[in-house]
């Protein structure tokens, strides 16, 4: 029967069909809802682990154990698990394992464009790349299979566009039975990587490369689609899609398994046509192994994407491709004659951005309303709080990857930075990889200020339980990290945790604390205002006819604060208003209110006490 | 309009392209339009792109019905409908739209914080209106926010644009509204089944 399922959800189908029973992984856009799906099926084991490379040791645990296993991550998070895949690539596993990459080509959510079926490559293990959600489940189940058969873990690589289309897919409501292994393997020859094992095994995963190369002849997702014979295209991936969009005639070899590549089956086919391009995102991944094979591919009559040394002949290095870009590329290149089906009309008119903001009544805000204040140095860290960065509150000065704030911060006051330094992280990118960086303030003894963001909940993803939380994945009650106990175990002596909202203490502790030596943490802890519980107590505030326009509240960068279109009589100045239907009652505005001319919510409730009486 | 008939008015498959800001629901009216396309017979692709929407920012998504879909995202001058629930996103994707295309908008603003903090103008509604004619005359504004108001649920405004768009394209209302049903909590669906009978409505009046 077909159902239509995101490229995420099919992948999870894909597993649990596959008779996967186990898997592990952190939340990352794109990848995230592989997870969420999965975790709803039967009979299986779901969590969120506490980061990527401990993600992917317990799959791989599972996987030695005789179980299917698997493991998501979004593209960045494979940096993190990467010794775990490495030596993983060496040992081999006793069931099937499924390592998920989701890859972000033009950065929707994402610090980098990294495109991992690379990783394939270097760490030589068989790479899958769907190009919609029909083989994103099928290729899941392929994987499970290619991996115990060659006894090896397999990249799933998906991309942001496969990762979030949804299109019809043909399922089954069978459940693959795993036969139960036998005891725990005591191999270590195979799975204890001192040198001396390490070194028998090179050769055995160099080997499975050339085997899985002979196999990927005959693979079935890899496959030729011959139409005209004029052109031939070798492409893999979503880029399929807009090979057909834009050369609905050319013949096409369509390739499933990216890594190894079936050496034949590319000869046989560039033979077969007169002239051959290879069409895929990101990386000249597949073109620079073709042309290793010696296999000449269509040149353009002049050098396009100048610029880059390194890049593709005909199509972009950087960005998502979509079949405008294929068409105009391929225009470039005199391999068709139209660019565009008509001439494009322009707008011409320049409309104001709509960027990501911090909620109304985020808990974070404040924060970086001192900071601000303040005007210290402040390292930032992956999450809903990276948008401190955004203007009026401008308070962040870099953010690099998860958990990169302490060290980068430790890093400015070793080299002797004449400026205080402050690192913003949030709950669970603490838990991510904070924690070892703040051991190393600690030890290094260097005057890092760190602040941990604790709202209650991994935010950016979209609301996914973490060990702060008191609740797994699977919706288990569990014990509930205490942070500040954690702080001081890590050795910081000055750690103190207040309510988020309040301004006032956290910009007088910030103020003592940079005048004082030594490392310290400051929890900000207050739930994130979308999740229920926080919703249930929204209370609009509302502004006085004290108001004077004299603009400090809207410093604060709250979307739910407006400028009306009253102006105060003296100063001319548009007087603040706030909205109804966004503002949650949060008092930052009114703390900061200079004239008191924002009621706190007490107020607002009397107001409305005494209207009603 | 039976499906031959759209078929026959959209041989090539129909583009819709639904924008809105993060919260007004684009990503359940993509749904709908995504099951309902497949209990309509296409083959479908539904692509969102809803990165840190949740935050205020744009959500964008693409629905394309047809014999065969491939790629799973359109670019400019080749969507066949816009619905979009918020007016200054509705110019933002504009050049989306194929010549003629239909657009259906939200008569609605969510001034965004670039508005608010003073560092930009939010478009006249006069500005919209003559921009988009450069690209269409087939445009359909509807207070889709008032009538869902009046309803007493204000988040229906995706639901009541839904059923303007069934009017609009001629589809059997009670199709739309059995895939509505499978797409929302049950307590809700008399609002919903509300706001959409008020938005079909709206378009049947306008054409008598």
């Amino acid at each position: 029967m077909k159902r239509i399922l995101s490229g995420n959800e099919a992948v999870a189908r894909g597993a649990w069909e596959a008779g996967c029973s186990v898997a592990s992984g952190y939340p990352g856009t794109p990848s995230t809802e592989i997870m969420e799906t999965f975790a709803r099926y039967p009979n299986v084991y779901a969590e969120w682990a506490t980061n990527e490379k401990v993600g992917l040791d317990v799959a791989i645990g599972a996987a030695y154990a005789g179980k299917r296993a698997i493991s998501t991550m979004k593209h960045v998070g494979l940096n993190v698990a990467a010794d775990a895949l490495f030596y993983v690539a060496m040992t081999g596993v006793e069931a099937g394992l499924v390592i998920v990459s989701a890859d972000d080509p033009s950065m929707h959510s994402s610090q980098n464009e990294q495109d991992n079926r690379q990783f394939a490559k270097f760490s030589r293990i068989p790479c899958l790349d769907p190009a919609d959600s029909q083989e994103a489940r099928d290729f899941t189940i392929a994987a499970f299979d290619l991996s115990e058969q060659f006894d090896t873990p397999v990249l799933l690589r998906m991309t942001t566009r496969v990762c979030h289309t949804s299109s019809p897919v043909e399922v089954t409501e069978q459940q693959q039975q795993i036969p139960e292994k036998g005891k725990y393997p005591r191999n270590p020859a195979k799975y204890v990587m001192i040198p001396a094992n390490a070194r028998r095994r090179h050769p055995v995963i160099e080997e499975r490369v050339s085997e899985l190369s002979g196999f990927a002849e005959n693979f079935p997702y890899n496959k030729i689609e011959y139409r005209n014979k004029s052109l031939g295209i070798i492409t893999g991936g979503v880029a399929y899609q807009y090979a057909r969009e834009v050369f609905p005639d050319a013949s096409i070899l369509k390739l499933g398994m990216v890594y190894p590549l079936p050496i034949e089956l590319i000869r046989t086919f560039s033979e077969s046509v007169d002239k051959v391009i290879v069409l895929e995102e990101l990386d000249p991944f597949i073109e620079d192994q073709v042309r290793l094979m010696g296999i000449e591919l269509y040149k353009p009559a002049k050098p396009l994407n100048s610029g880059y040394a390194h890049t593709k002949s005909i199509f972009p290095i950087t960005g998502e491709l979509n079949y405008a870009i294929v068409r105009h590329a391929a225009y470039q290149a005199g391999l068709i004659n139209i660019d565009v089906k008509q001439e494009p009309i322009n707008l011409n008119v320049s409309l104001p951005a709509r960027p990501p903001t911090l909620c109304p009544g985020c808990p974070h805000r404040s924060s970086f309303y001192v900071l601000s204040k303040l005007k210290v140095p402040v390292n930032g860290d992956i999450g809903c709080y990276t948008l401190g960065v955004a203007p009026p509150l401008s308070a962040i000065d870099t953010c690099g990857c998860m958990g990169a704030s302490i060290g980068v911060a430790h890093g400015a006051a070793i080299a002797g930075d004449q400026e205080r330094h402050v690192a913003v992280i949030g709950d669970s990118t603490f838990f991510h990889t904070g924690i070892p960086a703040l051991i190393n303030v600690a030890y290094n003894r260097s005057n890092v200020i760190t602040i941990i963001m604790d709202n209650r909940i991994t935010g950016m993803t979209g609301h996914q339980d973490n060990p702060g939380t008191g609740f797994t994945l699977q919706n288990q009650a569990t014990t509930e990290l205490d942070i500040e106990k954690l702080v001081l175990a890590c050795g910081i002596e000055k750690v103190l945790t207040v309510e988020a909202f309040q301004v006032d203490v956290i910009e007088k502790t910030l103020k003592q604390w940079l005048k004082e030596d030594g490392p310290a943490v400051l929890i900000t802890r207050e739930e994130c205002a979308l999740l229920p519980s926080a919703r249930k107590r929204y209370l609009p505030l509302q502004v006085t006819d004290q108001c004077n326009g004299c603009t400090v509240c809207f410093r604060i960068g709250c979307p739910a604060i407006l400028k009306s279109e009253k102006l105060d009589p003296k100063y001319y100045r548009p007087l603040a208003i706030i909205d109804q239907e966004l503002c949650t009652g949060c008092e930052i505005c009114a703390q900061v209110c200079p004239r008191d001319a924002i009621l706190f919510r007490d107020q607002v409730i009397a107001l409305r006490k005494s209207e009603e009486g | 309009m039976d499906i031959k008939q759209l078929k026959i008015n959209y041989p090539n498959g129909i583009n819709f392209l639904l924008t809105g800001v993060g919260g007004q629901g684009t990503i359940l009216a993509s749904n709908v339009l995504a099951d309902l396309g497949m209990a309509l017979g296409f083959d479908v692709k539904k692509a969102e792109i809803h990165g840190m929407s949740q935050r205020g920012g744009n959500v964008i998504s693409y629905i394309r019905w047809g014999e065969h879909v491939y790629s799973p995202i359109i670019t400019q001058g080749e969507a066949d409908i816009i619905l979009a629930f918020e007016k200054l996103e509705a110019l933002r994707s504009i050049e989306q739209i194929r010549p003629d295309g239909m657009i259906l908008i939200n008569d609605y603003a969510i001034v965004p914080v670039t508005v608010s903090s003073g560092s930009s103008e939010y478009p006249d509604d006069e500005v919209i209106q003559e921009s988009m004619q450069k690209f269409t005359s087939n445009t359909y504004w509807i207070k889709g926010k008032n009538i869902a108001e009046e309803i007493g649920y204000p988040k229906a405004s995706n639901v009541v644009l839904l059923g303007a768009l069934t009017a609009l394209l001629e589809i059997d209302p009670k199709e739309v509204l059995r895939v509505i049903a499978t797409r929302i909590p049950q307590k809700y669906y008399v609002f919903n089944e509300q706001a959409f009978d008020s938005g079909y409505k709206s378009i049947q009046n306008r054409s008598h």
